[in-house]
């Protein structure tokens, strides 16, 4: 700014030039909290809008047919739940560690570790009643995701080792050891060699409503949102977790064992994410296949941030979350890529943050460079 | 026997060089904009952005410094998006470098679907040095590789230039330590941020065309396989220096190369278990380099993933 202020001496007679300026507004008013977040998502689809017009389709066309797809049928909302199922799971799952700014980007795999540890008991005790099988299967998708978790949070936890990489890095072991399996020794020998394990035995199967494929599934990920939400804001562990990552340093001379709480959380986080696995395997596929989750560790980042990590708001975003996939896939019949409803995750959630933050700020266009806008700029500094 | 046993180490160095260079390039990025102050962890999604855009030129004009370039504009287009949002509105840089990652993802499947295995009528190719590629095994490793890869030695060595020996690599550093300071000097924190930002995201950008143009010329979904993310990584291992990361880029790429190469070789080892070797190779070396230094921030510029707000 000591350049602009030069200027303004130097060039005070030449011709007046405009200049933008971010400053910090006195205070939020109601009608721009209220409007910042869906003004922000207009502006992801007028933003995807444009990104269509340009590579060759026309975006009111597209969106129209995403939105019929997705809601405009009763299979489309079938399957928008179907889809937020292990959406809603994962979010609760990585919003937890979220709270205590604890970044578990390794979702994605603690669904695979999931989904393959709850795949060994269904595969392994075929005989088993469902009151004994589907709740050993519940535990060991929850003990293996959780257990996934600890890895990167051990090395954090005693060394500080960060854990968005490490987290991140073990997505790819897990998938490609659930690859593993299922190109290899868990392969259907009658499966026509395709990357999947024999059908688990009807026993494994989740309880689906009525003839759709909801499935138990969704009541686990709305108990674990009531579960998350009650812990948070009534236990001293909700309690010790929301200081931790609000305020690390008061934790510390509070006395918080910070370690321990990683531990514990990243325990928690990834285990929410291995009944998601659990969920899909037993509740959708009834086996292990290749791409058992199509990166919804990824898309629960992006759900938990949008959400403010509210486990309320968790429960909305993954139903519009599940539907936009659902959309994705919709119009690649159309010959239009699904790739698109990536682009619109990733799009929707630096608008809402850009919208949020601009909430905060007021962009001004000032005049420098002329008697008036010299002063204002005077008084700006 | 040991005529055999040189030429397979020969032939993986060479192969560690190549498949270093793509997260080398990132890397390099990287250390510019975290030396400014800001963290971006964009680097998978800006790479597939670079790949793709780079691929679609060169198929598109037939010319591959065309491509490169617009690799290097998509890069520096995806940086600056994450520039206005951390530097000017002041959002969390770990959410913002996340949502890029996923908006970089989607766009690269969106644009790359029409030219999936469609083959390059242009790719980078392995020009010897006279002379230099004559030295026994490092000849062969360093001395007969492609443009970029010469390229990227330059790039090093301008970039230790830049950073220990001239005025606006100081200030670049004194920014990312402390932004008060540095603009009590009257250095523009705000313009060296954004600079540094979108430059990483160009040279991140290079990195991805290196992917599609040079090492495996071709356009496949996801083909950066999270070299953006050991990227990063990497800039941790290298302690912000960009000498230490042409090392452990070329350390990175010989373990990925000798997956290869035990595969290719009909190992019994499954190939899922090499293919998982680079990530936990990541997770074992940032283990090791953090342990060793104790804390993740040692080395670290101070005032990495912190706004700087004038008041």
């Amino acid at each position: 700014m000591t350049d602009d202020a030069r200027k303004v001496t130097v060039g005070a007679a030449a011709r007046p030039r405009w200049s933008i300026r971010v400053e910090k507004r006195p205070e939020i008013s109601p009608f721009w909290r209220a409007m910042a977040p869906v003004a922000s998502i207009v502006m992801a689809l007028v933003f995807g809008g444009v990104f269509l017009q340009l590579t060759g389709y026309d975006p009111f066309e597209v969106y129209s047919l995403m939105f019929k797809g997705a809601f405009g049928s009763r299979y489309g909302l079938i399957e928008t739940v179907v889809k937020a199922t292990p959406i809603l799971l994962a979010t609760i799952g990585v919003s937890v560690a979220f709270r205590m700014l604890l970044w578990n980007i390794g979702a994605e795999g603690q669904i695979y570790m999931g989904a393959f540890a709850a795949s060994w008991v269904a595969l392994s005790f075929p005989d088993w009643p469902p009151l004994m099988l589907i709740p050993a299967m519940f535990i060991a998708g929850a003990v293996a995701g959780g257990l996934w978790a600890l890895l990167p949070a051990l090395p954090r936890a005693i060394w500080g080792v960060n854990e968005i990489i490490t987290t991140l890095m073990l997505n790819y072991v897990a998938i490609y050891w659930v690859d593993y399996l299922v190109y290899g020794p868990w392969k259907d020998p009658k499966g026509f060699n395709f990357p999947l394990t024999p059908q688990f035995s009807q026993a494994a199967w989740l309880p689906c409503l009525g003839t759709t494929r909801i499935h138990l599934g969704l009541t686990f990920g709305l108990a674990a949102a009531v579960a998350v939400s009650i812990m948070l804001s009534r236990t001293r562990w909700g309690y010790e977790i929301r200081v931790i990552g609000e305020n690390p340093a008061a934790a510390r001379y509070a006395g918080m064992d910070i370690p321990r709480n990683i531990v514990l959380v990243m325990l928690l986080s990834g285990a929410i994410a291995g009944i998601a696995g659990m969920g899909e395997v037993a509740g959708i596929t009834h086996r292990l296949q290749h791409g058992i989750s199509p990166g919804y560790g990824y898309t629960a980042i992006i759900v938990a941030w949008l959400a403010k990590l509210n486990p309320a708001g968790i429960v909305i975003a993954s139903f519009l979350f599940g539907g936009l996939l659902v959309a994705g896939y919709a119009v690649q019949i159309f010959g239009i890529p699904a790739d698109i409803a990536t682009m619109l995750q990733g799009s929707l959630l630096f608008f809402v943050l850009g919208g949020e933050a601009l909430a905060r700020y007021r962009v001004r266009f000032v005049r420098v460079g002329v008697g008036k806008g010299a002063v204002s700029q005077a008084e700006a500094k | 026997m040991e005529q055999t046993a040189m030429a397979f180490v020969t032939s993986v160095l060479s192969a560690a060089v190549a498949a270093g260079t793509p997260i080398l390039y990132a890397a390099l990025g990287e250390v510019l904009t975290e030396r400014s102050g800001i963290l971006n962890l964009s680097l998978e999604g800006t790479m597939l952005v670079g790949a793709v855009s780079g691929f679609l030129v060169a198929v598109r004009t037939g010319n591959l410094v065309a491509g490169v370039a617009a690799a290097a504009v998509a890069g520096g287009l995806i940086a600056a998006l994450h520039a206005f949002l951390t530097v000017t509105l002041k959002v969390n840089q770990v959410v913002s470098g996340l949502s890029l990652t996923l908006f970089g993802t989607g766009v690269s499947g969106y644009l790359g679907k029409p030219v999936i295995g469609v083959p390059t009528p242009v790719s980078f190719k392995p020009v010897a040095v006279p002379a230099l590629a004559r030295i026994p095994i490092l000849g062969d490793m360093l001395f007969n590789q492609d443009l970029l890869v010469y390229a990227s030695y330059v790039l090093v060595a301008a970039l230790w230039l830049f950073f220990y020996r001239t005025r606006p690599g100081l200030h670049m550093q004194s920014v990312g330590e402390s932004p008060e300071t540095a603009d009590a000097l009257g250095i523009n924190v705000f313009a060296t941020r954004y600079a540094y930002t979108i430059i990483g995201g160009m040279l991140t950008g290079i990195g991805g065309a290196y992917l599609s143009l040079a090492y495996a010329p071709s356009w496949i979904e996801y083909m950066t396989a999270g070299r953006g993310w050991i990227a990063i990584a990497l800039v941790i291992f290298a302690i912000w220096n960009p000498l230490r990361a042409v090392l452990g880029a070329y350390l990175f790429g010989g373990v990925d190369a000798l997956g290869f190469r035990i595969q290719v070789l009909g190992a019994i080892i499954p190939s899922f278990f090499l293919k998982m070797m680079p990530y936990v190779f990541t997770i074992a070396v940032l283990i090791f380099a953090t342990a060793r230094s104790r804390n993740y921030r040692i080395g670290a510029p101070a005032a990495l993933g912190l706004p700087y707000e004038r008041e």
